[in-house]
């Protein structure tokens, strides 16, 4: 067991990957000589040589267009979106060619590929450098969508988005990327599509994602002392989405609540919502809560992007309010 | 990689030594503005740098060594024309009208800076690399239009060359024969990656030729030189003979950001190569061998500019603080009802 910070552990996940599996390599601009602008990749290109860590031009249609062609022709690639803002750049080859290129071969082209990115606000780059975009990547078919709240989890859902047979976008949180938590020796690998019961609770189930799991632990704490029993359910992966360990919790604790990142249209908040009352309506006391940032570009101002996104205070006041109406 | 074949030598007007290799393209009294006005640059740089380190402002990208590149290229304009730059321009959208009010509020992270003044055709700072290069050629595209001879131009680094946008921004420029001028600071490094890696290309400028626009290779950190291409561009421009591409070669002095450690992937002995070559050095130098330039006018053009930059921030940091329905300004002209929702429970604390 060791600590490790959430950046630490993308170093460790992808190493544990390449020292693996002579087919995994690693792209992306300034990820090599200078370890990643987010320092998330130092001593990768050291450690497996300048062939299979390197730095690339400033070319995100053209990072995202090779590592297909690579994954197309017997290699696993990994490759890094400096920004995840910057999937709007090359868009075109990360939703109209990977997404699809199964569909359209029927089934003949596999595209084993991890996207990864720096996603979401919190740290103060403002509304061209700080987007959630989970819910751009899961609204196109054909793209599987992983986002760890915490260093265990990046090792494990890292290792395997990188053996999934299927196109990964993996988005981790900029704003999570100092925290620490314990890492596990040895090898780790989760399966995607897995949900994790973080904190039980009999009251309210709260499902949330990435940063937002961290911030519903916080708000679950608050809750606590005010006599509401908090289950918090980290949901790790958008596709597949584990709707199971969901509605098990609702079963039991009869309320649902969201917290989301993303701006408020169409976050995955909705779809999740929305399947609980598909499928579960009569397990459920009340209506449904989802909490989002407002449906704004995020601001830079560090007062007024606090403002923006959801706090462990504004959950807390949220899920009160919400049990008092 | 095979080595590119060997590059021509810039365009160079001002010796390092401060010596005219041909004649100067400008009077000795505008001379001594322009430099002025890289004096003012660069108490700007280092307020900024400063204030990073006293945690008053997130992230700044410096310019120093890439103030001739920015204030030559714009002293080839008329207010009429626009500016269309990057987070590393401060100093051209300044001489063109943007104050360093609105220049310290966009560092600060306060969306007010992204408010010019009306008049000052200076677009804000392209956070993103390379997609204003086709705003600027839309603005130019725009005056075709409306028939009159506003020129754009557009700054932008040797990394952004390898983005898509500069290709099709290029292309169009070359194709509607817009008037654009675009200026390429090639600074030699796109944060971590040096500029032999990010194109096999021998110049930058000589890409232009593929557009069917002229190309122009030229000493960055000479003044004269820089002013000498803008001007010969803006006026093709202006006579509709379409776009340029000028190539200023030049070099980032500090790190690509206050938050990059540049100590990790480069050399310094080539620091110390390019600081002799230093843009406000050389014109210094011709200044002082003319008689247009004292120690004492350094000093206290060096205190005026560093007292109106102070001033600036003053301004800055004295500004009202943000209310949290303030989060939805400036997102419609009308707010839908489901905004208006948001903000009022933004408003109450429960968002």
């Amino acid at each position: 067991m060791a600590e490790l910070t959430y950046r630490q552990a993308v170093a460790r996940g992808i190493a544990q990957e390449m020292e693996r599996d002579p087919r995994v390599f690693f792209i992306g601009e300034d990820v090599a000589a200078a370890g990643g602008v987010f320092k998330t990749t130092e001593g990768l290109q050291e450690r497996f040589g300048p062939e299979r860590v390197r730095d690339t031009p400033i070319s995100e249609e053209a990072i995202t267009g090779a590592v297909m062609g690579a994954a197309m022709n017997g290699l696993r690639p990994i490759a890094e979106i400096m920004f995840s803002d910057f999937f709007a750049t090359c868009w075109d080859i990360v939703a109209n060619q990977i997404a699809k290129a199964r569909y359209m071969t029927d089934g003949q082209i596999t595209l084993p590929l991890v996207i990864r990115s720096a996603n979401g606000g919190g740290a103060r780059f403002g509304a061209q450098h700080s987007q959630a975009m989970e819910n751009w990547a899961m609204a196109i078919p054909g793209l599987k969508v992983v986002a760890p709240s915490n260093p265990r989890d990046v090792v494990g859902l890292l290792a395997a988005s990188v053996r999934d047979d299927d196109p990964v976008i993996f988005l981790e949180q900029k704003s999570l990327y100092a925290s620490k938590g314990d890492v596990p020796d040895g090898e780790i690998v989760d399966e995607l599509g897995k949900a994790t019961v973080v904190r039980e609770g009999a009251d309210i189930t709260v499902v949330a994602l990435a940063a937002m799991v961290p911030r519903a632990l916080q708000a679950a704490e608050m809750l606590a002392g005010r006599g509401v029993d908090v289950e918090v359910i980290d949901l790790r992966s958008l596709v597949p989405l584990d709707m199971t360990t969901v509605l098990h919790s609702v079963a039991k604790t009869s309320r649902l609540a969201t917290v989301e990142e993303n701006p408020r249209l169409c976050g995955w908040g909705a779809e999740v919502t929305s399947i609980v009352t598909e499928e579960a309506f009569y397990d459920l006391d009340g209506p449904t809560l989802r909490i989002t940032t407002p449906h704004i570009p995020l601001p830079s101002a560090d007062t007024l992007e606090d403002l923006a996104m959801p706090s462990a205070e504004l959950i807390a006041a949220r899920v009160l309010q919400a049990g008092n109406a | 990689m095979p080595a590119p074949p060997a590059a021509p030598q810039p365009l160079q007007i001002l010796t390092p030594s401060g010596d005219l290799a041909a004649d100067s393209p400008l009077p000795l009294a505008r001379i001594k503005d322009l430099y002025r006005s890289m004096v003012a640059a660069r108490a700007y740089d280092k307020k900024c740098s400063a204030m990073q380190r006293q945690g008053r402002l997130a992230t700044y990208a410096q310019f120093e060594g890439q103030e001739a590149a920015q204030i030559g290229a714009v002293a080839a304009l008329e207010p009429r024309d626009w500016v269309v730059a990057t987070y590393r321009d401060a100093a051209a959208m300044w001489f063109h009208g943007y104050p360093w009010l609105n220049l310290i509020l966009g560092r600060t992270g306060d969306e007010r800076g992204g408010h010019a003044p009306a008049g000052v055709n200076v677009l804000p700072p392209s956070i993103t690399v390379g997609a204003h290069m086709i705003h600027a050629v839309g603005l130019g595209w725009a005056s075709l239009v409306r028939g009159d001879d506003a020129v754009a131009m557009t700054f932008f680094g040797d990394g952004a060359t390898s983005e898509g946008d500069f290709h099709e921004a290029m292309n169009f420029a070359g194709v509607f024969r817009t008037p654009t001028v675009f200026v390429c600071q090639n600074n030699g490094w796109a944060i971590s990656m040096p500029r032999e890696r990010q194109t096999a290309s021998a110049t930058i400028a000589q890409k232009a030729d593929a557009y069917g626009m002229a190309g122009v290779l030229v000493d960055g950190n000479d003044l004269l030189a820089v002013y000498a291409a803008a001007h010969e561009a803006v006026i093709r421009a202006r006579a509709g003979e379409g776009a340029t591409l000028i190539e200023a070669v030049t070099y980032r002095m500090g790190p690509h950001t206050t938050t990059d450690d540049a100590g990790r992937y480069r050399d310094a002995d080539h620091l110390a190569e390019w600081a002799a070559r230093d843009p406000l050095e050389r014109v210094r130098r011709h200044l002082e061998a003319n008689g247009e330039w004292t120690a004492e006018w350094q000093h206290g053009i060096e205190i005026g500019e560093a007292e109106t930059v102070e001033a600036a921030v003053e301004e800055a940091e004295a500004l009202p603080a943000f209310d949290a329905g303030d989060i939805f300004d400036g997102m419609f002209v009308d707010l839908p009802v489901a905004l208006r929702r948001q903000r009022r429970a933004a408003e109450d604390g429960a968002g």
